[in-house]
């Protein structure tokens, strides 16, 4: 049930607690309007408390609301109560909160066509903010005992069941239905209850469906999310999918009945509210934006891309639980490709194991940091490579595609993330946002994502983007000025002209006007160039690359215009695009040297 | 800050364990509170249920959907042998009628007058859970499963591959530094669960699957013979199913690390006793790590329970510790101060550390404390 009552009603809620409970920490935010504006003020930490013995997410909840207590002096808690609403020092205005733990929203989805509904559903339960377990579709190539053997061995928490345009056929869908009521899934949590099943296919299918699996499951009806095949309709479906999450899956864990009353308005998965603050950043300054969060065992990548929204989640990607599977998909040479020394292949497989069995550990000397950053290069690399496959095809309700566009979905899919048109990347989590220093994060990123033209490069300083997602649905101008200031830090503007040349060949001439500053200077292929703009500076540039090379205007077109400094400041990366490492491993040794050595990354390179 | 917390794992060498033993779905608890069981017993059963098959009649008829009905032969419900005719076509010339018999022995589970497919499912399998662990019955969870107490010594390890077996405890190591020597093993070893030193390479992790050991407890392995051992690189630490031939449970990590001297000695005291060990490593929210269980058979040992290393220990100067992390990986030390303040290591990484004396060493060297494991003895 959302509470509507609650939403939108802005400037109401002037001193607000957000906590966000991920699987091992709990976190809390107090977000106070002062002097005219608001910020976030002061910040708590806590285990999660959902296992045993505590069994029970308040605890650990209330333990990081104390710790705001003890460092603001603001009487917040009366016992196990949240005061509202705020009363000078007493109390606050409205609580809030997202929740990641006990392993987030696992989903299993289907479709009747692998590159259509199925894909459709797939982003339907991803943008909710799911992990998805199996898409299953009927031309997926299992065979219908294969399929239904798949269902049952997977305990997910909800299933989306897609298939078909609105009037069509109806038996694909069907069929998948049977297969399902066959299959007779239990839920991940709680051996007793039923399986909650989310029904957003062809509306003439609703009663077949209803009669297979009403008695067995707990089905929801919902709007059909390809009422036409050019017509992609997946908010209906979103919404209902994080109801079932709050009303099923999220009254399954302990203590969340509780935590449920305790809140202001609907707890939100996570990953969810993360995608509504980037949706709410790009909307009000009308950029386009790729956000990405790597955890330890999964990397989520949102994207807004006009008024697209897409995110993914790559399960099994991560910094420490994670780790070897990075490893295992990337390759070891590829993970090598980013180190400037030599170090022996069998050693390294050693270590990042016991990274993963041991996942709390961290790098004590500049070698192990250098390979846990090569590692997260390769994650970050990887789950954008995903993220690309599927943010593809239909553009939302009011896009109007030609069905020739129909059938090429994947093909289109190229033309969703566009580099160029992109204005900025925001990192999260442990590895970008606790870099020692800010340069290797922007190094880290730039490496991975690969900017085209001119982007911004940022990063959340202290992960509070969950809890600036739900609260942007309270007060969202709280939540934009508050992720502007607090959250926020400007590394610095990438410029990477994109093209390919020789080693060596002039790829751009450019001007730079720093204050009273002028820097000309030109950028060879295969160099990184690197100047001091401060977070508060910006520079006039003119930028001029070479027949074969863009910056934005068009090959070989001249740039004017004004770019943002940072904490780190401004590269020009002539390393062209795709980023090729130089196979040779002397010039590429050499290479990285010189990368490292223009950015400082590193005390020693 | 005199003393910080470290998590570790448990060792200990007499304590009372209580362990579930839950069916995968619900069905019979067959044993009652207060009943001693033994490892091989049955505690809980229920019936999975079977295949499912499908046919598509309509097809195979060539008639629609909405029409299946009239040439089905059984309906929903109805129990199936293997080649009986469920449907056939209408013809007046016998000859000419197109029968289709059924894949398997089981039932009709159901038939669709809109995909005309006819779903058919094969008998129930039945499943047993084992105590695994000799010991009494605690409590039971109606319908799921039991809760089985146990006196027994319990080690846990850090990694593992392969589910629940177990054994006699037999050494293979004369200390917890010593490498396994693959020629030491032979046909005695058969149905024994191995205790080594340091390290078992490929080859000698072979020879005890050839020579039927069911168990083997290591310090480390490589990564790379695991690879080879598996087939496959392993992704996410999420294991207990493999078949490999041997279940495999490391107490240190991976490369070659002596046995702590606590779980060394731990499992030593326990030589010849019968050992249920578990790979079953997962590690994740809600971390397994794979478990050594020896159950003393004399339950009245109760009252002379030991002490146990807790899971989450107070590190203060003086204490022993042993580093999981490069540069000093393995090596043991003693606590000489634990400076408060964050301090900037090597990395440049700031980070709360605390200072160590290793033997070969006067002068203290700085550790971050996420990267100690506290070592009780």
């Amino acid at each position: 049930m959302t509470r509507a009552a609650t939403e939108g009603q802005d400037d109401k809620y002037k001193v607000i607690i957000a906590t966000d409970c991920g699987s091992t920490t709990t976190k809390a935010i107090l977000i106070e309007y002062k002097n005219g504006e608001y910020r976030q003020t002061f910040r708590g930490e806590a285990p999660t408390t959902v296992e045993a013995p505590f069994e029970d997410v308040t605890k650990g909840v209330l333990n990081s609301i104390q710790e705001i207590e003890e460092l603001s002096g603001r009487k917040i808690l009366d016992g196990d109560k949240v005061i509202t609403p705020a009363n000078g020092e007493v109390g606050v205005d409205a609580y809030i909160s997202t929740s990641s733990a006990g392993g987030g929203l696992q989903m299993m989805v289907a479709g009747a066509i692998k590159t259509m509904t199925a894909e459709s559903a797939q982003r339907a339960a991803l943008g909710a903010g799911a992990i998805v377990m199996d898409v299953l579709a009927s031309n997926d190539k299992r065979l219908p005992h294969q399929k239904i053997e798949r269902i049952r061995q997977l305990r997910p928490d909800m299933i989306l069941l897609s298939g078909g345009t609105d009037g069509g056929t109806v038996t694909h869908v069907v069929e998948l239905a049977e297969y399902i009521a066959a299959a007779d899934p239990k839920p991940r949590l709680g051996i007793g209850y039923r399986l909650p099943i989310l029904y957003a296919g062809n509306n003439k299918a609703q009663e077949q469906v209803k009669e297979i699996l009403g008695e067995k499951m707990e089905l929801v009806i919902t709007e059909n999310l390809r009422p036409t095949l050019e017509r992609e309709n997946l908010m209906p479906a979103r919404l209902e999918i994080q109801n079932l999450f709050l009303e099923h899956v999220m009254a399954q864990a302990p203590g969340y009945k509780k935590l449920i009353a305790m809140t202001s308005t609907d707890i939100m998965p996570t990953p969810g509210a993360v995608g509504q603050i980037m949706q709410t950043i790009a909307k009000m300054n009308n950029i386009n934006v790729i956000g990405v969060d790597i955890g330890g065992a999964t990397t989520d990548v949102f994207s807004v891309i006009g008024e697209i929204f897409n995110r993914t989640v790559s399960a099994n990607y991560g910094m420490s639980y994670s780790i070897s599977n990075v490893l295992a998909d990337a390759t070891l040479e590829n993970v090598m490709r980013w180190l400037s020394f030599d170090i022996d292949e069998k050693d390294v497989r050693d270590r990042i194991k016991n990274k993963m069995i041991r996942p709390t550990t961290i790098p004590q000397t500049l070698d192990e940091l250098k390979i846990e950053q090569a590692i997260a290069r390769e994650a970050l690399r990887l789950s954008f490579d995903q993220h690309k496959l599927l943010a593809v095809g239909l553009k939302g309700v009011q896009q109007t595609r030609s069905l020739s566009d129909v059938f090429t979905q994947e093909e289109s899919g190229q033309s969703i993330i566009k580099m160029l048109e992109l204005d900025m990347i925001v990192g999260s989590g442990g590895v970008l946002s606790h870099a020692p220093r800010r340069s290797q994060s922007m190094s880290m990123m730039i490496d991975s994502f690969q900017p085209e033209g001119i982007t911004s490069i940022t990063v959340d300083s202290i992960f509070m983007m969950p809890h600036l997602g739900v609260l942007s649905k309270i007060n969202p101008r709280a939540a934009t000025e508050v992720f502007e200031k607090d959250c926020l830090i400007y590394l610095g503007t990438c410029i990477a002209p994109v093209g390919m040349a020789k080693d060596g060949t002039k790829i751009m001439d450019y001007k730079i006007k720093m204050g009273d500053k002028v820097i000309s200077e030109s950028i060879n292929f295969g160099e990184l160039k690197f100047y001091h703009l401060g977070p508060d500076e910006s520079a006039e540039v003119e930028l001029s690359p070479l027949k074969n090379f863009d910056v934005g205007k068009g090959a070989g077109k001249t740039h004017r215009g004004t770019i943002k400094g940072g904490v780190v400041g401004l590269v020009i990366d002539g390393r062209g695009r795709p980023l090729i490492v130089p196979s040779d491993q002397k010039l590429r040794k050499q290479r990285i040297t010189e990368w490292n050595k223009a950015m400082d990354l590193y005390p020693k390179y | 800050m005199a003393h910080a917390y470290t998590p570790g794992l448990r060792v200990a060498k007499k304590t009372i364990i209580r362990k579930k033993r839950i069916l995968p779905l619900k069905g019979d608890v067959v044993k009652k509170v207060g009943d001693r069981v033994l490892r091989d017993e049955i505690v809980a059963k229920t019936d999975l249920p079977g295949e499912v098959h499908t046919v598509n009649i309509v097809n195979r008829l060539g008639i629609m959907p909405d029409e299946i009905n009239n040439y089905m032969l059984k309906k929903v419900g109805d129990t199936i042998a293997k080649d009986e005719i469920i449907a056939e076509s209408k013809s007046f010339i016998k000859w000419f009628k197109t029968k289709i018999e059924s894949p398997i022995s089981g039932k009709i589970e159901s038939i669709s007058p809109v995909t005309g497919q006819v779903l058919l499912r094969e008998p129930p399998r039945p499943v047993e859970v084992h105590a695994y662990l000799n010991g009494t019955i605690a409590e039971t969870i109606p319908r799921e499963g039991v809760v089985i107490e146990s006196v027994a010594s319990f080690i846990q390890g850090i990694f593992g591959i392969g589910g629940e077996v177990w054994g006699p405890l037999e050494f293979v190591a004369k200390a917890p530094s010593e490498a396994l020597d693959a020629s030491k093993l032979n046909a005695s070893h058969k149905g024994k669960i191995l205790v080594a030193g340091s390290f078992a390479s490929f080859e000698a992790i072979n020879k005890a699957i050839s020579v039927g050991a069911t168990g083997l407890i290591v310090g480390g392995i490589r990564d790379g013979d695991l690879r080879q051992i598996l087939g496959y690189d392993l992704g996410v630490a999420i294991t207990g199913t493999e078949k490999v031939g041997i279940t495999l449970v490391l107490t240190e990590g991976f490369g070659e690390i002596a046995m702590a001297d606590r779980t060394f000695n731990a499992l030593k005291a326990r030589e010849g006793a019968i050992a249920s060990i578990s790979g079953a490593t997962q590690i994740r929210a809600g971390v397994i790590r794979p478990e050594i269980i020896i159950p003393y058979d004399d339950e009245d040992a109760k009252s002379a329970l030991c002490d146990e290393g807790g899971e989450a220990q107070s590190v203060k100067p003086g204490d022993s510790i042993r580093i999981i992390r490069q540069p000093y990986f393995g090596k043991i030390g003693v606590v000489h101060s634990l400076p408060p303040e964050l301090q900037a290591i090597e990395s440049e990484t700031k980070a709360r550390i605390l200072e160590v004396i290793f033997p070969d060493s006067p002068k203290p060297v700085v550790i971050p404390r996420a990267n100690i494991e506290l070592i009780q003895e």
